[in-house]
Order: structure tokens, then sequence, then C-alpha cells
């Protein structure tokens, strides 16, 4: 196991992601309030560069209590990554996708300590 | 903590978005190409796009009717807040890049410095660099929704321009990207004279009809056009699109459900109508290549086309065989977006089209689908010669292109 230093958790801001490079692999490290989570930069469904992707909060459909639907809604408290080849989201703390159990990032152990972000591979 | 440690390289491209460059935006491709030495294959995409419309100004130079080019001169120059000249389609309905998630679908805005050659040249040479492709055949956008126009001279006009504009300025720059021009199918005698203008033409490797329109394929009119396309020795694609105004498409209130019919549907009505009238048994030299449906309508279509057959033969009598081997054995497959979620129904679809044979890649770059050359290669029930069929020796046999490439002599 080789442990990797990633930066300062004072070098990330909530909610945003830093990819990087170690060796041949490539990792997406996220950072969501004091969490921190880091992924594969390889897309399941196709190998795209899922974590160079953008951010979008979870959609939900809203329905009222008659199951009548009154559109879309963000779920400001699920943030998935999306892959930019071809859409494919992510939670960006669990790596599912929102719609299947069948696909899910491949995970990279990340900890923290003394005030600096590693990930181990 | 563990002792070794070893710090993180940031990557050189943090956030993927319209500015990319296509070679950034596809290295994962690039790489898997690789390792998985595709170098040593031939990889012939068979559907690939550019957005025309951004150098719009300049195709219209080329309509030929002095009127309609002075008037589109003036609007292009002139006209503020409107789409370009003389296209009809969908305006502001274009959601496939799915709220800006697939950012290279909405545009490509990256950097090109070269001038030796127009930029989309450099476009797509960045696109075949990225999926390894020794070919590529070059598709409108735009363009594909031309068969709804409500002026069928406009259809001609601009698919004449269009035509000149590609094979003028666009596949000079490249020996490896060739075209399907694209037909005036509303207008069946100027879309015989185009096939007789480009017959020759040896960057012009078949004839494209855009599949959304209402015109019937079998009727009368065309049996000229399909006799000339015939004995060009080169085929005639039906290049799928989808159209939300369609009555029943309408209803689907969703991109998602909308795109999913369209893109099946018009090839759907289009295939049936061709093999129930029997053109394969009036042109049985014409190929037909149906072009960005995917895979899994095929055998729908086959099954549901054979079993009402058999109890309406009388309806059909022109065909001497059951409508699926018409369309195993006189029509070939693009494959994307290829539906790869039942490995099963896959396989299976693949021996009902005689895959080996029949089957051509096409990637769709840089639509929100598209699909790499390892959607192929990567199958677990081929073998490697099938895989290199489907990837080049197809494509290379029915377009009559060099197997060894492009650039080999």
């Amino acid at each position: 196991m080789q442990t990797i230093r990633v930066g300062a958790v004072e070098e990330f801001e909530d909610r945003s992601k830093r990819v990087v490079t170690v060796g041949d692999a490539e990792i997406g490290v996220f950072r969501l309030g004091d969490d921190f989570h880091a992924w594969r930069n390889v897309c399941p469904h196709q190998g795209g560069p899922v974590c160079q992707g953008r951010l979008y909060p979870l959609v939900r459909e809203n329905l009222d209590d008659q199951m009548k639907s009154h559109g879309r809604l963000y779920d400001e408290d699920k943030l998935n990554i999306v892959c930019p080849w071809h859409g494919l989201e992510f939670d960006v703390r669990t790596g599912k996708h929102p719609g299947t159990s069948e696909l899910a990032l491949d995970p990279v152990t990340v900890q923290v300590e003394a005030g600096d972000v590693y990930v181990l591979l | 903590m563990d002792a070794a440690i070893t710090k993180a390289e940031d990557h050189p491209v943090q956030n993927i978005d319209t500015h990319t460059d296509t070679r950034d935006y596809l290295a994962h491709s690039r790489r898997d190409a690789e390792r998985k030495g595709y170098a040593d294959w031939l990889i012939v995409d068979v559907d690939a796009h550019h957005v025309e419309s951004v150098s719009w100004a300049e195709v219209t130079e080329y309509i030929e009717d002095p009127v309609v080019r002075h008037q589109a001169t003036m609007y292009q120059k002139e006209r503020v807040g409107a789409p370009p000249y003389g296209l009809n389609g969908d305006l502001g309905l274009r959601y496939q890049d799915v709220g800006g998630r697939i950012p290279h679908q909405s545009s490509q805005r990256e950097k090109v410095e070269e001038t030796d050659v127009h930029r989309d040249v450099v476009l797509t040479r960045r696109a075949m660099h990225g999926l390894a492709v020794d070919y590529m055949v070059l598709f409108p956008t735009p363009m594909l929704f031309l068969g709804m126009h409500p002026q069928t001279d406009m259809e001609v006009f601009l698919c004449q321009a269009y035509n000149r504009w590609l094979t003028e300025r666009i596949l000079p720059g490249e020996p490896g990207i060739v075209t399907l021009v694209v037909l005036p199918f509303n207008t069946p005698d100027e879309a015989l004279k185009m096939v007789e203008k480009y017959a020759d033409n040896p960057n012009v490797i078949g004839f494209c009809v855009t599949s959304t329109r209402y015109k019937p394929v079998h009727a009368n009119e065309y049996m000229k056009l399909y006799r000339a396309i015939e004995e060009s020795g080169k085929p005639i694609a039906f290049h799928a699109g989808y159209h939300w105004q369609d009555p029943s498409l309408a209803t689907c209130n969703t991109f998602l459900g909308m795109h999913s019919l369209g893109f099946t549907w018009c090839n759907i009505v289009h295939m049936t109508n061709w093999v129930l009238n029997g053109i394969p048994e009036r042109f049985p030299k014409l190929k037909t290549l149906w072009v960005e449906s995917g895979l899994a309508w095929v055998p729908f279509l086959m099954q549901r086309l054979d079993d009402q057959y058999l109890m309406r033969q009388s309806e059909a009598p022109l065909l001497k065989k059951m409508p699926s081997d018409y369309m195993r054995e006189n029509c070939w497959y693009t494959c994307q977006p290829m539906e790869k979620s039942n490995m099963r129904a896959l396989e299976c679809t693949f021996e009902m089209i005689n895959a080996d044979s029949q089957l051509l890649y096409s990637s769709d770059w840089p639509h929100f689908d598209f699909d790499t050359p390892s959607v192929i290669h990567d199958l677990p029930f081929l073998t490697e010669q099938s895989k290199r069929n489907i990837l080049g020796l197809n494509a290379a046999k029915i377009f009559g292109l060099n197997p060894k490439g492009p650039k080999a002599g």
C-alpha cells in the first residue's frame, strides 16, 4: 500500500474536488463538509474521465401526496459527479449511480491526518 | 501514517468543459487504444459528426441559386437572434447535453491554431486520434432535419451547397475523412443529379438519406435514383434522427423518451416499407446501411415482420424469402448507440443480423451517446476476427476503402 499526500485540508473548499495523478493512476478527491471521498477517475460505463466532470445536486421528482407531479427539484443534500463523456451520475459520498445498483465508482481509501489529505493505493 | 509518502500531482485538466481540447476529452480512449494495440487494427468510424452550422456563412456561399445565395448572405450578415439561414428543425429544443452535464455535445470551443486546413478538419483529426480511427465518415448535424423542411427547394439548395463545401473545403484536408453525401430526397430528380455528380468522387463513399421525413421510400419516383446508386456500387444509408413534432412523439415529455423512440422509429418505418415492397428484389446489388438507430430495433422488426408476412404474403408478392432474410443479407447496420444492458440479448442480436459481415462500428462523436471502439473490442462473445470485421474490415469491404488505412500505398 502506497500513501500519497494530496494536499492540505484547507486547500479544499466545501463541495469541491481535485483530480490528481499518481503514476498512471488518476484519482478524484472530493470534499463534502468535513468528509473526504476519493474515486478512480474511470467511469464504469465506458471508461470516461468521470472525476473531471461537473458536480450537480441529485434531481428528484416533486410529487404531492396524491402522486401528482409538479416537476423536478434539486436535492442539495446529495451531490453527484457527472461523467463528461455520457452524463452518468454518481453520488460523491457512496460512488453509486442513483438509478441502478449495477454501476458504481471504484473507491480509493482516503485519510485525513494532521490537516493533510492522503489517499492510499 | 506510513513513513513512505509520495506527493500526488495535479491532473493538468481538472475540469472538462466546452473549451477542453478534444485530445484531452478523449485521452482515456486514446490510452485504452494504445493498451489494446489498435494501431494494428483497421478502424473505420462510419458515423461521426461536425456542426456545419458553425461554418454556415461559408456554406451558404456555395448555394447555386443567385437570389437565394444573396438572401442567405444578407441574412447571415445582418440578422440577429435567429438560427442559421434556411435551416429548419427544433430551434431551442436541443437538450442533448443534459443541462450542461455533457459539454462536448454543447460546443467545441477549443483552441485551433492550425491555419493550413479548415477548423473542422483539425477537430476531426483530433477525434480520430482520440478514438484511434483510421477513417472517419463525417455527417452534418442540424441538416439531419432537412427532410421535414416546408420548402422542398430549400432542401435542394442547402444539400447542394453543403455537399460542395464539404467536398471542396473539408474532405481534401485529410485523407481519412470521407462522407456519404446528403441527398435532397424530397426532390428525387435533384437527388439523382447529386448521385451522378458524386458517383466517381473518391472521398464520397456513399449516399445518405436523412430518415426523418414522411415520403415513402418505395414511391415509384425513387426507382431511377435507386438504380443509379446501385450502378455506382456505393451504398445508400438511412441516417436516423428525431422529430419531436411528430404527433406520437409529441406525447413524450422528456428528451430521453422522445430521443430513444425517435431515432429508431424513422428507420423502423423505412425498413418496413423497404423490405415489404421488395426493393431488395428490384435492386439486388443495392447495399443499404442503417445508421444511428442502435441495434435492438432490428430483432424486434425481424420477428414482427416475419410473423405477419406469413399470414399476408399476398400483400408483399415480390418477396422470395422472409423479411428477416432481407434484413440480414441485404442490409448493413452501424452499432451506435449499442444497447448493452442485456449481454445475452445483444449476443442474440449479433447472431440474428449476422454481425460478422453486416455490422459496422460507428462512434457518433461528438454526440452525447457516442461509443468508443472498445464497445466492440470488449465484447466477451466475439472472436478477434469478428471484432476486426466489425471495427473496420466490413466497412472497408462495403465502401471499397483501403484495408491498410488511408495513408498506406
